[in-house]
């Protein structure tokens, strides 16, 4: 996918601006933050479970080249095709010749990141083969062309109104003044519509919640069935994973599947939950002949040996952009790359480069809700710290803000200087506010006026009133 | 590609200065695959056979799932008949091709149509059978293979699934722990399904909505529930 990581500004500019978007991100506030907080207190053992969830991703990272080797090793045995992809160039190439070799014309697809982060389906068009998203959310942006805004609810910002609007000018078979005013309306039309390409379908396209080095299985989690009938139908499945998506056992699997549902949807645990072990028995009566996995990396074993390692960890449930306050105002195009939120703001630097995505450690407030909800325990905020120091060792960062660090930085290596620049600063401010209490317009600090006032002074800086109060309770 | 393999691979290795792993460490690494060993499991999950079955219930319920209890297998017929008269559905069944469920008296419902096989477009209602159930979530757990066409869970509007009383277990572990003694060490059929109820999706503006793509109603027929003898 291509990145719009480096307008991030202008991204989040339009994004407040437009009316729409604000109404949707209204339920992303409402929904999964209660829902989530009631399902983790109905689970006494929640929080220790998030320990140990994290202990074992960590041990996965720790031993990956163990259990790579292993899980392929598995996953042959079951009869299973491994493909190992450093590059999405060659995870695209890898999926293009299974599905050429299998004479694909259509591609129905369960929900991906990992198809996002390689640009599949254009890839796969161009080449002229349809492909067919088939999750709800997923099927509502290809129709409008637009890239998911959400890890695990890829349409949130789309509102009932719009959907509307959508199927009326794409099924153009149904009668125009159909009713489709009511979400259970929008979901039969869809279901109706996709019900046909999931039985035309020549290949399915799933990713993978979890690679199981123990039995070389891939897992989905779902709500829908979508993925299921992706992968139960046609032919060829093809499974796209990256490579931390590998758990050692079914025990692990267990354990991280009884955080991941209720961090993502606040469910006690998704409708579906599918594991699939290699392509169908010569007994089956159903199921695809052949099994591939695209194993892709595309910078992640770098990651292992940096300082973001602890990232990896990361399972994809959206608990951290479902509670981030930015996220809440801008929505997750404004990140302009495929992963948003906080998880983004660390993930996509990353991937992609500081160059183009420097902008996106700066989108956070620090209020660390990111971190206290992540079921991994992955310490965003710090992470994003990070970034930002990256960001100014290599020269990225704008030259006012760089001025304007060394001019503090130099003030704050001098307090005494540092107390008379600030007292003096803060009794003309007082001075030249008097009359109003607050400033329109202030030079230099138009980022803050521009949209509402600021507060003049009302007497003495902090550290002034702190050695007062100190020297009153020392008295005292 | 196997030369991304080995770029990767190398990668990874260099990233974790893998190759300071001593013996010792790849000896624990085995160990922890052949000896897997269980993590923090929920005391919620912890019961006796009779708990089990109502925790089972009441989570699945939770999640829309339907509810009949049977004392007998052979009542599965009649059951069926009953259910698709009272939800106002066609008497059509697609059976899962499994010799214990076609052997059932089905002749005894004259108005019902019963066919074996796996899943076509057009069948409305199905009926299978099941590897076992989770009480901790309220989850079923098919397996495919000869007689589970994995279609079957999907495809129909209806699914209907027989349950035995002591097929249902507390924690995922002991599901586990029965995949394995069924299908061996290490060793999976090609799909295992986790279903806790009927298909749903909050996609449009995060209302939950049943029936997306997979079934619109889950169906479960317990039987043996009140004969059921205190198991593992």
């Amino acid at each position: 996918m291509e990145s719009r990581a480096h307008s991030f500004s202008a991204n989040a500019h339009d994004a407040l601006n437009d009316a729409q978007l604000q109404k949707a991100l209204g339920f992303v506030k409402s929904g999964f933050i209660e829902r989530r907080r009631q399902a983790a207190d109905q689970l006494p053992e929640f929080e220790a479970l998030r320990d140990q969830a994290r202990d074992i991703k960590n041990h996965t990272l720790d031993n990956l080249d163990f259990y790579l080797e292993r899980y392929e090793a598995q996953l042959q045995a079951a009869g299973g095709q491994l493909h190992w992809a450093a590059t999405a160039e060659e995870a695209r190439a890898a999926i293009l010749k299974i599905c050429q070799d299998a004479g694909a014309r259509l591609v129905t697809k369960g929900k991906s990141m990992i198809s996002e982060e390689i640009g599949l389906n254009g890839f796969l068009e161009q080449a002229g083969i349809d492909v067919a998203e088939t999750d709800l959310g997923e099927y509502i942006i290809q129709l409008r062309k637009e890239p998911p805004s959400h890890i695990i609810a890829p349409a949130v910002h789309v509102t009932k109104e719009q959907v509307r609007a959508d199927f009326l000018s794409h099924h153009k078979d149904l009668p125009p003044d159909r009713q489709l005013d009511d979400p259970p309306q929008l979901v039969a039309e869809a279901r109706q519509i996709l019900r046909q390409r999931f039985q035309d379908a020549d290949v399915g396209i799933t990713g993978a919640n979890f690679l199981i080095a123990e039995t070389g299985t891939s897992v989905i989690v779902t709500n829908e069935g979508n993925g299921d009938l992706t992968q139960c139908l046609p032919k060829v499945h093809i499974v796209i994973a990256s490579l931390e998506k590998i758990v050692p056992n079914l025990e692990d699997t267990a354990t991280i599947l009884r955080v991941l549902a209720r961090s993502a949807t606040g469910q006690e645990c998704s409708t579906y939950t599918t594991y699939s072990t290699g392509p169908k028995r010569a007994e089956d009566p159903d199921g695809p002949e052949a099994y591939h996995v695209v194993l892709l990396d595309n910078g992640r074993s770098g990651m292992l040996g940096s300082a973001f390692r602890d990232v990896l960890r990361c399972i994809r449930c959206g608990a951290c952009m479902n509670h981030c306050p930015v996220y809440h105002a801008i929505g997750g195009h404004a990140y302009g790359w495929v992963y948003p939120g906080p998880i983004g703001s660390v993930l996509t630097p990353s991937l992609i480069g500081v160059q183009e995505a420097g902008s996106l450690p700066n989108a956070s407030t620090f209020c660390g809700r990111c971190e206290a909800v992540c079921p991994m325990r992955i310490p965003l905020p710090k992470m994003m710290r990070h970034w930002r120091e990256q960001e100014f060792a290599r020269h990225l960062t704008p030259t006012a803000q760089r001025w304007g660090l060394k001019a503090w930085a130099f003030l704050a290596r001098r307090p005494a200087l540092y107390r008379v620049c600030t007292g003096l600063a803060m009794r003309s401010l007082a001075a030249l506010g008097r009359g109003r209490g607050r400033f329109r317009r202030l030079p230099l600090a138009a980022g803050w006026t521009d949209h509402r006032d600021l507060a003049a002074p009302q007497g003495a800086s902090f550290q002034s009133q702190w050695r007062r109060g100190l020297r009153a309770k020392v008295r005292s | 590609m196997s030369d991304a393999r080995a770029r990767i691979l190398a990668k990874v290795k260099a990233s974790l200065r893998a190759e300071s792993r001593g013996p010792e460490a790849v000896a624990a690494l085995e160990a922890r695959l052949s000896d897997p060993q269980r993590g923090l499991v929920p005391a919620r999950a912890q019961l006796d056979a009779a708990g089990r079955l109502a925790l089972f219930e009441r989570m699945a319920r939770a999640q829309s799932a339907s509810f009949d209890h049977l004392q007998d297998l052979a009542d599965v017929p009649a059951a069926v008949s009953r259910y698709l008269k009272a939800e106002n559905l066609p008497a059509k069944l697609r059976l899962a091709p499994d010799p214990d469920l076609e052997a059932l008296p089905w002749h005894d419902e004259s108005l019902l149509t019963v066919e074996s096989g796996r899943a076509t477009g057009d069948d409305l209602v199905s009926l299978t059978g099941c590897f076992g159930a989770v009480a901790e979530t309220g989850t079923l757990v098919l397996t495919s293979g000869p007689t589970g066409p994995t279609s079957l869970n999907f495809l129909p509007d209806t699914h209907i699934v027989v349950l035995q009383a002591d097929q249902v277990v507390g924690p995922y572990e002991d599901l586990v722990a029965r995949l394995r003694a069924a299908y061996g060490a290490h060793v999976m059929p090609r799909t295992v399904n986790f279903i806790t109820g009927p298909s749903r999706t909050a996609d449009i503006e995060q209302t939950i909505q049943l029936g997306a793509h997979g079934p619109r109603r889950l169906h479960i027929l317990l039987v043996g529930a009140k004969a059921a003898p205190a198991r593992d």
